[in-house]
């Protein structure tokens, strides 16, 4: 079962649910789709056993075989390229990889090349088997990285996402196929905002989900209000304590220095598993 | 005759005065960017506010934007495939490198990204190119000033383009009103979208906190604004909650040469101020945590002066 860990506000606690659950329930996979600011590896200190480059294609244009007609860029909707009389420009930030300048060039004179925009890693932990994925500074792109990362998916196991924040593309493509989708909010104006928003992103791709309010005891009581409303349930509160806070600072999953937590994310499991 | 004076004195500096334009990042989220750009648009006079976080904006909650002008984004297209043509050769899925066409030959919108090759490589001209609304734009008063945000429709691909269309309209938003800096909240991460948040901007103020993660992206976006030849400057953000790393954030900045502009304590009344929809520099401004505030707001305008 693939289970993935969203939020739309960066910073509630998906990392850090993903890895206390991970280590509580033993024998899964956690991938780390969070590529542009991956943590689980900070929490987890796994042994690295692989690294593997991920490239995109982009476009090479042989100036010699080019006669400038602007096929290319007329076709590419991302404005990638930029025809003059003498040269081809091309802008790497805008390419999406279509391939489709290739295919349209009528003299052949593009030509694609792989370049690397990120590299996957792979270890283990505690029993836990780590994928995660880090796009290299400076590259616009997380999506292919993301893919690369899911591609790893291990599915006669139980596979926990970790998403990035947000709502658009790369969390998309995280929580794209999972069979239950744990949403890590807080109780706070920023946290429902988000988390409502990101529900949408939900209801319209059908995964279904269930909510952790994470830092319970800061805030308001809104959140409940709307997940009662929304019929959400409410899997887990984490209280807020300065000791799990504290914890997370030195990179020290709460559940190694809290045990009773662990029988709660297993419990929390069967409760998911229930819903399916 | 005092509003006539001023507004003098306005044209006068804006026309000698080049437009500066600050970005708050991060890299993590969660650290703290909105509540700081908050109490900066309050701190901050004759200023262009930009919530360039698009696919999760959250400035709005303290700022009470009134809308004036609401503009459609359509910021990719999306194949449809007209079945009366359709012969199921599937060349349309051979060549979709998105893998947005399935077995049944049915394009799903969410791997979609428009780009067309499905279109040209179909031999019955079956697949035409939709526009499609990604988003909206919006042009906003606030009591602080104008306010150029936007808000990416749940799912949608683009951000990086919706956050360009903001930072042009701030743009333009700054030009007609004379002002003299745009202040930006930028998304958390280090791709698309953060990179056309900070493209060009004269200040790049990274918001970190000092927890393990906290350092490891502070790193990263840290080499992001130095690939693009962005001056950065840091803010450690619940500097209390780990002293040590705290420690461990200012001798990195030292070490990296990047000065360490403020360090604001935890404190429970910055939520407190975030549930009764205001900054926390208006809510609570003899706190310790707004003076901080404050402090930085100075340092980073100085630094940015400096560009």
């Amino acid at each position: 079962m693939i289970m993935s860990i969203a939020s739309g506000k960066g910073g509630t606690g998906k990392t850090s649910v993903a890895v206390n659950m991970a280590l509580s329930l033993g024998n899964v996979q956690l991938l780390d789709c969070d590529v542009e600011e991956p943590n689980a590896h900070i929490l987890l200190q796994p042994k690295m056993i692989k690294t593997k480059p991920v490239y995109v294609s982009t476009p090479m244009v042989n100036e010699e075989k080019c006669d400038h007609c602007g096929k290319c860029a007329d076709f590419c909707q991302y404005n990638a390229l930029f025809v003059t009389s003498e040269k081809v420009l091309f802008f790497p930030e805008l390419c999406h990889g279509c391939g489709g300048c290739a295919i349209v060039c009528p003299k052949d004179a593009i030509r694609e090349e792989n370049v690397e925009i990120g590299v996957i890693k792979m270890g283990m932990a505690n029993g836990v088997e780590l994928v995660y994925g880090e796009l290299n500074v400076g590259e616009p792109m997380a999506v292919p990285v993301i893919k690369e990362v899911k591609k790893l998916v291990k599915k006669n196991k139980t596979v926990i996402i970790d998403s990035p924040p947000g709502t658009s593309c790369p969390v998309i493509e995280s929580v794209y196929g999972s069979d239950y989708c744990i949403l890590v909010s807080e109780p706070t104006p920023f946290g429902l905002y988000d988390l409502e928003i990101t529900v949408e992103v939900l209801e319209k791709i059908n995964i279904p989900f269930g909510v952790i309010v994470n830092r319970a005891g800061i805030g308001d009581r809104k959140i409940y209000d709307y997940c009662k409303e929304k019929g959400a349930p409410i899997l887990l509160e984490i209280p807020f304590k300065r000791e799990i806070a504290e914890l997370y600072s030195d990179g020290i999953p709460f559940v190694a220095e809290m045990p009773k937590w662990k029988e709660k994310f297993q419990l929390l499991m069967d409760d998911i598993k229930g819903r399916i | 005759m005092e509003g006539e004076v001023s507004v003098t004195h306005g044209r006068y500096k804006g026309a000698h005065m080049k437009l500066k334009q600050i970005a708050i990042v991060s890299g993590k989220g969660g650290t703290g960017k909105t509540t700081v750009t908050a109490s900066f648009a309050a701190l901050a006079h004759d200023i262009v506010v930009a919530d360039c976080d698009v696919d999760a904006p959250d400035l709005h909650m303290l700022l009470h934007p009134q809308k004036i002008r609401t503009q459609e984004f359509k910021g990719s297209k999306l194949a449809v495939i007209d079945r009366s043509k359709c012969t199921e050769c599937a060349s349309c899925k051979n060549s979709c490198r998105f893998h947005a066409i399935d077995d049944r030959l049915q394009i799903d919108p969410f791997y979609c990204e428009g780009c067309g090759v499905c279109a040209f490589v179909c031999p019955e001209e079956a697949i035409s190119l939709n526009e499609r609304i990604s988003g909206y734009a919006f042009i906003s008063k606030t009591k602080y000033g104008t306010m150029s945000h936007a808000r990416l429709n749940p799912g949608e691909a683009n951000s990086g383009k919706l956050v360009t269309l903001v930072r042009h309209n701030a743009r333009q938003i700054a030009e007609e009103e004379n002002r003299e800096l745009i202040l930006i909240d930028g998304p958390p991460g280090i791709g698309c979208p953060v990179i056309a948040s900070v493209t060009g901007v004269d200040v790049g103020l990274i918001i970190t906190e000092p927890t393990l993660s906290g350092i490891h992206d502070l790193d990263r976006v840290l080499r992001l604004l130095d690939h693009f030849n962005i001056p950065p400057l840091v803010c450690i953000n619940r500097y209390d909650i780990n002293r040590k790393n705290t420690d461990r954030i200012v001798k990195f900045c030292e070490k990296s040469k990047v000065e360490v502009a403020g360090k604001i304590p935890f404190d429970p009344v910055v939520t407190r101020a975030m549930v009764a929809g205001k900054t926390i520099v208006e809510y609570s401004p003899e706190n310790i945590a707004s003076q901080e505030i404050e402090t930085t707001w100075k340092k980073v305008l100085s630094a940015s002066k400096m560009c």
